[in-house]
Order: C-alpha cells, then structure tokens, then sequence
C-alpha cells in the first residue's frame, strides 16, 4: 500500500543528483526504516556494555523497539521489547539489570533472557482449553532475526535473510580491526558512558557530512580559530600545548585545499572511509611507552603496520560512524523523517596506559559530548539544510563535486588524487540506497 | 571573660542575668552578623556569576575563576572527579578561553539565531567556612531560548571558593544537571 503512494523511486536518485524529498517525505521515510534499518545489520551495542547476567540495554533498530541483554548462559540476545501478552515494553529504563528474568510489570508474566517463556500466572486455571498453550510461539518473547558479533561489537538484523555480518561488513570492518589491534591486548572495552544528542534534520543529512571533507574548514571555522589562538598563547608560554588544542584547531588550521590533499575510499553497500588529517601520533613519552606496549604485544613491524593505518571515519552504512584512531562512534537512530538521535560512545585501548585513554577522551569530551564547540555548528547547518530541502526553492540536492573523476581501486571508488573533498562519498550512499529502497527483499 | 561581670552582678538577680544574656549574646551576635555578611557576600558572587552568563560577560564570567580554577558537569552524579572519566564539561581557564573565543567569533553559525539565558539561583547553603575558604551548595534554574525553541535547564552547584585578594574566586564549580542524563534535544554552546 506505502508502494503505491510513493513515485518510482529510481527516479529520485542520479548519479551526480538527488531528489529533495529523499530527505523530507514521511513516506520515504516510513520505506526506509522498512527497507533498509530493519533489514540490515544496525550497532546494538558492545559485548563489554553488559558484562553480568541480566544486564540489559535498550535500543532501536528502526522503528523498533529492541533490548540487548546478556543471558546467563553468557550469550547476548537481541529480543524485540514487548511482552507477547499486551504489548507492554519489557524494559521502560535505557539500561539495568533484569535479575535472572524478565517480569512483565503489567500482569507478571515472566520471560528467561533469550525470550523463551518462563511462567504465566495462572497458566493452569486461566489457560486450560485455549489455545494459549507454553507451545504456541506467541508465548515467548520475539528475538531479532539474527545476531551476530564482531570484535566484540554487537549487531542485529531483523530480516532472517541476506549477508552474514562480515560480508555485510566487507572492507568497513577495518573500523573495528583498527581499532582493536591499536590496544596491546587487541581488543577494546566500552567506558560506561552515552552522550545523546538529537538532530533536527534527516539522518541521511548526518552521515553526508561525516565525509564531507569540504565543510570541516567553512562549518568549523570559529571553532578552530578560536583554539587555535589559544594554542599559539599556551606554546609561547609553555613551550607545548596538548593535544587536546590541536584536535580542536586542526578543523581551520587544515584549509580547503589542504583537504583535496585527504582520500575518500567508496565501498559498496554505502560505507566509506575517510583517511585521517590529524597528527595523532606525537613522540612525547607517553606515546613512546604505548608503542613499547605495542611492540612487546605484536613486534616492531606489526606495530609499525599498526601505527601506520590512518583513519579519520569509517562510516558504515547506514547507522555508524567509527573514529577507530580516537576509539570513538557515533551509531544513528531516526526518530522520525526531520529527527535524528545519536548515541556517542568511547572505548578504551586494553593494556594501553593510561595517558593514552585520556588524549582520546579530551576528543571525546571536547568535540563529541553535549557540549561540543564543533558538533553545535554542524547541527545548525543540518537543521538549515533540512529547513531548506523542505521548501518549493528547488528540486534537487547537487553532489557533482569531482563528479567523473573518481577512481577505481581494489573494488572501491576512491577520490581522485588531490580531489579529497570529492562528493563520492554521498553518491556512494545514495547508490546503496536505491538499492536497498528499489529491492523488495 | 564574660563570666567575670555576671558574677560580680549576682548580687541583684534580675539585673545580672540581663546582663549576663548580654554578655552571652554578644560573640554569637557577631559570629552571627560574621555569618549572615558571608552569605551576603557568597549570594552576591552567586548572583553576579549568573548575571555575567546571561549578559554574555564571558571574560568576566572566566575571571571569577581563579588561575587553577575548573568548570566541571558531570553526566552522572555519582562521578567524584573529572580526570579520566567522560565529562559534559571539564574545563580549566585556557578551555573556557577556546570557548569564549568561539561564542564572539563572527562565523560561530549556531550563536547567528536570537539566543539567550536567563538564570535564577537559589537555597544557597554555606557548608564549610574558613579564613580561606567556602563551600557551597546552591540550586540553579536555566530557561534558555534559541530561534523560536525554550529549553530548561536545572540543577545544583556546588562552588569550592578561596579567598584571594581579588576577593573570592573559584577552584572549582560542580554542575550537577537534573536532566544531565537525557538527551539533548540540540547541544551546550555556553556554560550553564
């Protein structure tokens, strides 16, 4: 029925241009989260987020209302939130502990942490000769599709079919592998905090603009100014400034024809990579002692291979956004056609010292807490931009930046040489999402 | 000392003991008056702290720091300390410069809209008091307006003050946010 009131789709999309209402209509909207969010395979969360039996965070995948817990049997499940009873959410809090089940708070019935149906008051003298019986599916609670894990990051597919995580993941993997190999122990654990800020704005608007390496210099100026300023005074004064001022500085001091010097990596299914722009690795003391980490942990020529990967973002479409250099990701949820949610999220290097986890926490504190000086232009832009597509002014959104002089490379679309600001990135997802939105299954 | 007189008056009962409640008020009157003209002076530098925020007095506003001093919310109220945990705002006086500087840079896009605060502080509460040093507990109510959209924001400080010849000066400020926890319907530009 949605089908039919919505035009043909591939209409909407060229390569070089996009329809307006890709970004406005409710209708595309409901399509998408059908199509493509509660097909896919959407973050939930990492298995070090709920370490102990019972513990339990909840979460969107599309319009859908999900929980991830940990069962007691040491697997994370992935379970719709919804007693099969009325209806009633399961979990009413953002996160906690279940306690060895879950307890419907409306009428008691109980469920173990896989869903499978535990008790129903009354079962005997309220249910005998229905056809309500421990049997019938509709007693338990409904499970995601599929599951699966990778590095220790957890995600969901609510179709039963289609790519496994990894193939799904294909060369975005490197978002969690750089992110891993970085710590001596080779994986990450989360830092028990989430920073959430909504957008007024489309959440296609968000995940364009993540590799959108013209804006940093015209978005971000005063931002960057401003530290950079400061920068200066505190060098003149002390000799050094830390790092902290340079991850805010570097978003002017970088210019618009400094970032054509930068690559964007286009892979199919709309993830791409940004490669990085900061100089993150400084030969102060503390850096030197995490690569002596490294080095025991791996060798001097695996480090040095390790050290060497430089990422700004991985994006991976069409709910993620991963800084593996500063442990960092942003998954996004849609609220709605003009409101979007991001859960900001920051892991810690395991067997790096200390010094190391709090240079990457400024970052994450400074540029992608509630306070952020860089996010708050960035979310008045889109809200603008959303404000503007919006309108009757006109009818389509222009990506011919470098449009032609992409390149093919190792079965990706990368940015011609000295063309780093090439809107690729943004055909790329809009090719992915055609694909997605014109296929039914 | 104040025994000495009431004695030496026992003779006439009625006048002595009024003497006596005399002599016995005397310190607490001025331990009182002392008290009352500190949080006189600790509600006014409240006051004039709020004042300077919504008035957009930010070199002021920093300047009520002293030079060690910090500008910390956490995003969880059981958090003790902002070194190495994730902090909302953990900001010494060169952080508060940055953000300054940006607030008045003329390309600060999201400070373009009609915007402002308005702060209401109050129930302040002086915990410890010495020659050097205060602190204190008050709580804060924040209505900001931006474009056509009014936020609120509430919550308690908790002001570790010393005393410097510049007069009283933050080591540091504690912002606890009612809402620190839920989402954050856009972002903080300014200090709350």
């Amino acid at each position: 029925m949605l089908q039919e009131t919505i035009p043909d789709l591939s209409k909407f999309v060229e390569p070089d241009r996009v329809r307006r209402e890709v970004y406005v209509d409710p209708r595309i909207f409901e399509l998408e989260m059908k199509r493509i969010h509660e097909r896919v395979w959407i973050y939930c969360g990492h298995e070090s987020q709920v370490p102990r039996p019972g513990d339990y965070y909840t979460v969107l995948i599309g319009r859908q209302p999900m929980i991830l817990v940990r069962g007691a049997d040491g697997r994370v499940h992935v379970l719709y939130n919804r007693c099969p009873h009325r209806g009633n959410l399961l979990c009413g809090d953002r996160h906690g502990n279940t306690g060895e089940f879950f307890r419907c708070s409306y009428h008691a019935w109980t469920f173990h942490h896989d869903g499978q149906l535990r008790n129903i008051p009354m079962m005997e003298s309220g249910y005998a000769g229905t056809r309500l019986t421990r049997d019938n599916p509709d007693c338990h609670v409904r499970r995601a599709a599929r599951v699966e894990s990778y590095r220790g990051f957890v995600f969901a597919s609510l179709a039963a079919d289609g790519p496994g995580l990894q193939e799904f993941l294909g060369e975005a993997r490197i978002a969690f592998d750089d992110m891993c190999d970085r710590a001596p122990a080779g994986e990450v654990e989360i830092v028990p905090n989430c920073f959430r800020v909504i957008q007024h704005s489309n959440w296609k608007i968000f995940l364009e603009n993540q590799l959108d390496a013209l804006h940093p210099s015209v978005t971000h100026q005063s931002a960057g100014r401003a530290a950079h300023e400061v920068e200066k005074e505190i060098e003149k004064r002390t000799g050094r400034a830390s790092l902290s001022y340079h991850m805010l500085s570097a978003f002017a001091t970088v210019t618009i024809e400094k970032w054509d010097g930068f690559e964007t990596l286009n892979y199919p299914g709309g993830h791409c990579i940004l490669t990085g722009y900061m100089a993150l690795r400084p030969r102060d003391p503390d850096t030197l002692a995490y690569e002596a980490a490294l080095e025991k942990a791996y060798g001097k020529e695996r480090m040095e291979q390790i050290l060497s990967v430089n990422l700004h973002h991985v994006l991976i479409y069409p709910g993620l956004s991963v800084q593996p250099q500063l442990q960092q990701l942003r998954a996004i949820r849609p609220l709605g056609v003009d409101r979007t949610l991001t859960e900001i999220w920051h892991f810690r290097l395991k067997g790096a010292p200390e010094p190391i986890y709090r240079r990457a926490l400024a970052y994450y504190n400074l540029v992608n807490s509630p306070s952020t000086m860089i996010n708050a232009d960035d979310l008045e832009n889109f809200w603008k931009c959303h404000q503007g597509l919006a309108s009757e002014g006109g009818d389509w959104v222009s990506f011919h930046r470098h449009y032609g002089r992409d390149v093919q490379k190792d079965g990706c679309v990368a940015s011609a040489p000295n063309c780093g600001t090439s809107e690729a990135p943004m055909r790329n997802q809009m090719k992915a999402w055609l694909q997605y939105m014109t296929s039914e299954n | 000392m104040a025994q000495r007189p009431a004695k030496r008056k026992a003779r006439t009962p009625a006048r002595a003991s009024r003497a006596v409640v005399r002599a016995r008020r005397a310190p607490v009157a001025a331990r009182a008056a002392n008290a009352l003209a500190l949080q006189h002076e600790v509600e006014q530098f409240l006051y004039r702290q709020a004042e300077y925020l919504d008035n957009r007095h930010w070199q002021q506003w920093i300047e009520l720091f002293a030079e060690d001093g910090v500008y910390w919310m956490p995003p969880d109220p059981a958090h003790t300390t902002w070194e190495g945990m994730p902090a909302i705002f953990a900001e010494d006086r060169n952080l508060m410069t940055v953000r300054m500087k940006r607030l008045l840079h003329p390309d600060a896009w999201s400070q373009k809209p009609l915007w402002g605060t308005n702060h209401v502080v109050s129930n302040v509460v002086i915990e410890r008091a010495t020659p050097d040093e205060v602190h204190v507990r008050s709580r804060f109510h924040m209505l900001e307006l931006r474009r056509e959209d009014v936020r609120h924001f509430a919550g308690s400080y908790r002001h570790h003050l010393v005393r410097t010849r510049e007069g009283l000066r933050i080591r540091l400020q504690r912002v606890d946010m009612t809402n620190a926890q839920a989402a954050y319907d856009y972002v903080l530009q300014a200090w709350v």
